[in-house]
């Protein structure tokens, strides 16, 4: 047990980091991507929108602390 | 994506890995022995090749947009982090990656521990490179893995790093010492930039919607991350003087 739950900090500290937020971020945009398609907008233009937001919340959070 | 393109990607990203992994091996073989050392980097190097060798045809036999879609959110989502980290060092929040001073700390630690023999082999020198290796070529494998998946070319991104892998230990047999010359916060920059420029790229696709101009709109999401990125470092630097 104590092996599965280190294989899967590991994992989430490679994927995920220090900042769960951008990576929840990254799932938010994509997801409403995706329903803006399926409602017919060809939404390409959100992910850099969502990129630029995540990115900057994310470096401010980092500029406080 | 051009041949030409994806090779210089891996490579790039590989270099950086490797460059930080030779570090390790080096501190572990110069204070604990070359035997134990060599031994723990051919065990992590096996370990690794049975990862890409597994899990890159397992992926081709996943539908191109369900993989454009999970590798394009997993490599925004790290190559996210490398940008920030990036940012953060560009403009002084950071301190910048110091691979002497990574070098004379890891000599340090190994110099410390005490000795135990497992195999044969000095059992700290050999797990220490082996995790070296293997973690930082973990990162390697991953971008191996998921570069060359998404254009069904996983031989041409394991060629990039595997330039990237001799270039490194060549150069790394010629110096003997850390890579301290290599630029080698710009090049995180660098793959940060890369990583996320694709991940936008790809998590786009995965989820449905057409970028104008399909794969000639690369450039422009590059440039888009480029431009994004340094207007982040001028700012963060203007706030670092104002508050200082």
């Amino acid at each position: 047990m104590r092996r599965i739950r280190a294989f899967g900090l590991f994992w989430w500290d490679f994927v995920v980091g220090d900042d769960w937020r951008s990576a929840a971020g990254v799932v938010i945009a994509i997801g409403a991507t995706a329903v803006l398609v399926a409602g017919g907008v060809d939404a390409w233009w959100l992910m850099p929108a969502a990129v630029t937001a995540v990115l900057w919340l994310s470096l401010r959070r980092a500029a406080v602390a | 994506m051009t041949a030409g393109f994806l090779i210089a990607s891996a490579f790039l990203a590989s270099a950086v890995e490797f460059v930080e992994a030779l570090t390790i091996v080096l501190a572990a073989g110069i204070t604990r022995g070359w035997r134990s050392a060599l031994a723990g980097l051919g065990a992590a190097t096996l370990t690794l090749a049975v990862i890409v060798a597994a899990l890159g045809p397992a992926l081709t036999l996943i539908p191109i947009d369900v993989l454009r879609l999970v590798v394009g959110a997993l490599l925004l989502a790290f190559g996210l982090q490398w940008l920030r980290k990036a940012i953060l060092r560009a403009s002084g929040y950071k301190a910048l990656h110091d691979e002497a001073e990574i070098f004379a700390r890891e000599q340090a630690e190994a110099r410390a521990a005490g000795h135990e023999e497992r195999a044969g082999l000095d059992w700290y020198g050999f797990t220490l490179a082996f995790k070296g290796v293997l973690l930082e070529g973990l990162e390697v494998a991953f971008i191996v893995i998921t570069f060359g998946s998404t254009q069904g070319r996983i031989g041409l991104a394991a060629l990039g790093a595997g330039i990237a892998l001799v270039l490194v230990a060549v150069i790394g047999v010629l110096v003997r010492g850390p890579l301290t010359r290599v630029p080698e916060n710009a090049l995180k920059f660098s793959v940060g930039v890369m990583l996320t420029t694709f991940g936008i790229f790809w998590s786009t696709e995965g989820a449905g919607a057409h970028w104008p101009g399909d794969d000639a709109s690369l450039p422009g999401v590059l440039a888009f991350v480029v431009l994004l990125s340094f207007s982040a470092v001028v700012t963060l630097r203007r706030r670092r003087v104002a508050f200082a």
